[in-house]
């Protein structure tokens, strides 16, 4: 099947504006009559729930977590971009517009990428009325900082935590909703099914976490802002809870899952350090601003102290490749070439996993305060993780699974091909293409929150009658039902293998067959092997404790199931995508000096998968991707 | 290195509660706390015995999820360090540790570890935002804000929400964390307008959410993870005067 989008069409400048003028709107005094159900309070969930309790509708919102301020936005460290131009430095919406599709490599919709530009000023205003202490210069402006994939300044931070401000911002705004009584709020509840009318989503069905209870929630429409899949690596920079479940769930009830190969490898975070590892944790990309990568030129030197190595024997090496973006290459790049280095046996630390990520020379031009001031909680986080000062030797770092793409396909208004079904935030797959550039998933968060689903979402709702199916149909009873029987399945097995056990060995083929670079072998390797770990985890696995308690085992296994299955649909698509693109490297596409290779003529399309049952063949549907207000280009860094 | 654990199980908030003792036979300095944990956990499931439920999410010190006393001191007492970001290098071989959950009338236990912390949302919930709307509010450099006013409000704003204070406080108090948000917003141009109006209803839902009043102990600012300084508390009490004067 062709799937259709529905981007608006005409010119691109206008295109959110007509769109908005066209949507249907729903009645003020109609407004109370609808219930949103909203999965997930983090950027983009808090965000939506928010806004449209705000508007008047009646929202409940979910998460996992025992507080929606919690939940994995927090973590963001570096920045949120937006087209301000403060700096007058050359920015402008259609600069953002250009460098996201660029960055993306030529693998996102136009009008999607545009209206991301276009509202990302709006959301700077809005997080400062609410209070966000976002970094001011002296005479008490906005200060910016650059990040990866552009040539501008345009990226707005709170210190090294400005993700932990931005989704304080949109809580706040929620809690004045749950004051105000427009919004309900249901903490340490995940939603285990998605459910399903006639082909319309009507509702939810969750596990009270606390006393496992399953439970029924209808609403006129269900947002689904449940993050990201990296997890599915098993060691990611992800939270621990992070899990592709709510997404899954929706796609076992015919949702589409678009790109699930798409998924970013961040090259600065902290080498793993053993195996009896839980995660790995990020450096945020800022610190390219004034850290210099480097390896040893010669491999007997990659053991001795870094501080005895010359400086002609140093290889800055994406200086050296990448003369005009230098340490600023975008991610997949800069991951790319840090793995070169150490597949070249020029990697330092334990395991020669690492490259250097140097301040000396920063330290030297600005000072030392100010790269405290710049960066003083990374340098301290670094520390604790590791034991050493980088203010005097450089960091060690290495790349690691950290964000997906992919996601459950949507079209123009956020909505998936199950009508009432919305996706928002990184969970749907809508504006990175293969490749998301930093400080950028925030903004897609909050403009999906704040700015596109109250449009949008009126104009779904103002075709339904509410309240028409409540949580009294039969449906509802059959989902709680199949939850509750694949929970007592799982307490059932008795095996010997516990959840993080199996996990961990998904997650080693995701990585090694799967991971920064794929082949046609290492993926007919990962989808024979991945089965095999799933049939493994149904006759062996062991979850202690039963379902009416307190029970991370069970949370653990039942989010394992669920990668089990998305994985092997993973694997499948990066298999069939016979180009390199973005996050996406196939080693048979590349370049003679390894860069990656597209192929547009055959592959310029959104995948969007149709799950069929484990096991068993996806369907593929096709999204064909046009251009027409930039060139399809090969996309240079030099 | 080899450990004993002293741990609280406790089944529930009605359930009594006591210390086990277990062993952490294999430990890497390299581990964070929460890691070793894993690892005992692991070796419990293996027999078939029920694990040590502990909140935790994000592992990187910044969600506020994790949250236990260790040794007696919140997050173990190392400075501006929350559990998930204590690694085993600050213990010694043969050491005996003992771990506790928050304890504090304002958070029921769950199970184990792991308690219930809505009384903060509460907290949150009675005034800490600005009362503005999505949309419609003025361009971000409309209002220049000194950059020593907002350093301080980016201070107060740290907070992971951990409830760390409360569980330090000989009284159980909130009021680091309440006057951590009426600073930040009482300095910001944006949040004065309300500031009166939100002193009173965040003091007020403190109040009923059984959290204690404060007495000067200042044991919350030392268990702090994010450094969060007692100075908020008085900002807070100046804001309240204010708000009772008017
Ligand atoms: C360490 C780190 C640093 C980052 N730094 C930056 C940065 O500097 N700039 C930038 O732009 N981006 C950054 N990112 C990416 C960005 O933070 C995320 O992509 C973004 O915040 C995701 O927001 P979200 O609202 O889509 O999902 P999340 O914030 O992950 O929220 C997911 C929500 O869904 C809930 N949920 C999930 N599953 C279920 C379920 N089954 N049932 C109920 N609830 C569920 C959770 O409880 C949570 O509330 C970073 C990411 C990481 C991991
Ligand atoms: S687990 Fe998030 S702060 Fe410790």
């Amino acid at each position: 099947m062709i799937l259709d989008g529905k981007c608006p069409t005409g010119p691109i400048e206008t295109s959110w504006d007509r769109h908005r003028f066209e949507t249907k709107l729903v009645n003020p005094a109609n407004k109370r009559k609808f219930k949103i159900l909203c999965v997930g309070t983090g950027l983009a969930g808090g965000a939506a729930a928010a806004s449209l309790g705000e508007l008047g509708y009646q929202v409940e919102a979910f998460c996992y977590q025992d507080s929606a301020r919690r939940a994995h936005s927090i973590a963001a460290q570096g920045g949120i971009n937006a087209a301000k131009n403060y700096p007058n430095d050359g920015d402008s919406i259609y600069r953002l517009f250009y460098d996201t599709i660029k960055g993306g490599d030529f693998r996102a919709r136009e009008a999607d990428v545009w209206r991301l530009a276009q509202v990302s000023n709006n959301i700077i205003d809005q997080c400062v009325a609410q209070g966000v202490p976002f970094a001011r210069d002296y005479a008490g402006y906005l200060d910016n900082r650059s990040f990866g994939g552009a040539q501008v300044s345009r990226t707005f931070y709170a210190r090294g935590q400005t993700g932990q401000q931005l989704l304080l911002g949109a809580y706040s705004a929620l809690s004045r909703q749950v004051k105000a009584g427009t919004v309900k709020l249901y903490e340490r509840r995940e939603m285990l099914d998605l459910v399903v009318v006639d082909g319309v989503a009507r509702g939810i069905t969750c596990r009270n976490m606390v006393t496992g209870e399953i439970e029924s929630y209808w609403g006129d429409a269900v947002i689904l802002a449940t993050g990201g899949y990296v997890n599915v690596f098993y060691l990611s920079t992800n939270a621990m809870g992070c899990s592709v479940t709510a997404a899954w769930k929706a796609a076992k009830k015919g949702a589409y899952m678009a790109n699930p190969c798409y998924t970013q490898i961040h090259p600065t975070c902290i080498p793993q350090h053993g195996e009896h590892q839980s995660k790995l944790t990020l450096m945020s990309e800022s610190l390219r601003n004034d850290g210099r990568c480097w390896v040893p030129k010669k491999v007997d030197d990659c053991e001795k102290a870094p501080g005895d190595i010359p400086e002609e024997d140093r290889d800055y090496y994406l200086e050296r490749k990448y003369p005009s973006f230098g340490n600023l290459a975008p991610r997949d790049i800069a991951s790319r070439a840090a793995k070169e280095q150490c597949d070249d046996n020029r990697g330092v630390g334990p395991g020669k996993r690492g490259v250097y990520l140097d301040y000396q020379s920063a330290i030297e031009r600005v000072g030392e305060d100010t790269i405290r001031e710049r960066y003083g909680n990374l340098f301290e986080m670094y520390e604790k993780i590791t034991a050493e000062n980088a203010y005097q030797q450089p960091m060690r770092i290495y790349p690691a699974p950290h964000y997906s793409m992919g996601g459950l396909w949507v079209d123009y208004n956020c909505m998936s091909n199950v009508p009432g079904l919305f996706v928002l935030g990184e969970a749907n797959f809508s504006v990175h293409g293969a490749n998301r550039l930093g400080a950028s998933a925030l903004m897609q968060g909050l403009a999906d929150g704040y700015f596109v689903i109250p449009y949008t979402i009126a104009g779904y709702l103002a075709t339904v009658k509410p309240g028409e199916i409540k949580d009294d149909h039969a449906e509802f009873k059959k989902s709680a039902e199949d939850v509750k029987a694949q929970i007592d399945q799982l307490l059932s097995i008795d095996g010997n293998k516990t959840p993080s056990e199996l996990h961990r060995e998904l997650g080693k083929v995701m990585w090694e067959d799967v991971g920064m670079a794929r082949s046609k072998e290492s993926l007919e390797h990962a989808l024979q092997r991945i089965p095999e770990i799933r049939d493994d985890f149904w006759n062996n696995l062991k979850v202690v404790g039963s379902n009416e308690e307190y029970n991370q085992e069970l949370e653990n296994a039942g989010r394992l199931a669920d990668f089990l299955e998305f994985a092997e649909v993973l694997a499948k698509d990066a298999l069939h995508r016979e180009e390199s693109c973005g996050g996406h490297f196939r080693t048979e596409h590349q370049t003679e000096d390894g860069e990656a290779m597209r192929n547009d003529e055959d592959y310029c399309y959104v995948a969007a998968w149709e799950f069929k049952g484990a096991g068993v063949e996806p369907e593929l549907h096709k999204e064909p991707l046009k251009f027409e207000n930039v060139k399809l280009a090969v996309r240079s860094y030099k | 290195m080899k450990l004993k654990l002293h741990v609280w199980r406790q089944n529930g908030p009605n359930d009594k509660g006591r210390l086990e003792t277990y062993e952490a036979p294999d430990v890497s300095p390299d581990q964070s706390f929460l890691e070793m944990l894993d690892d005992v956990n692991q070796a419990l499931a293996k027999e078939g015995r029920d694990i040590i439920a502990f909140d935790h999410d994000c592992r990187e010190g910044i969600c506020g999820m994790c949250s236990q006393v260790i040794n007696g001191k919140a997050h173990g007492g190392q400075e501006r360090t929350t559990v998930c970001q204590l690694h085993m290098r600050e213990f010694n071989d043969g050491d005996e540790i003992y771990i506790e959950p928050w304890k504090a009338k304002a958070f029921p236990i769950i199970k184990d570890l792991a308690v219930d912390r809505t009384g903060l949302e509460k907290i949150i919930q009675a005034g800490g935002y600005t009362s503005c709307h999505t949309g419609g509010v003025a361009d971000g450099n409309a209002l220049p804000i000194g950059k020593e006013a907002a350093d301080y409000a980016m201070d107060a704003a740290e907070c992971i929400g951990c409830g760390a204070c409360v569980a330090s406080c000989p009284n159980s108090s909130a009021m680091l964390f309440t006057s951590a948000k009426v600073a930040q917003l009482a300095v910001l141009p944006q949040g004065k307008v309300e500031a009166h109006r939100r002193v009173m209803a965040m003091t007020e839902a403190a109040k009923e959410s059984d959290f204690g009043n404060c007495t000067n102990h200042y044991e919350c600012q030392a268990a702090c993870p994010k450094g969060i300084d007692v100075k908020f508390i008085a900002k807070l009490n100046r804001e309240y005067l204010k708000a009772l004067i008017k």
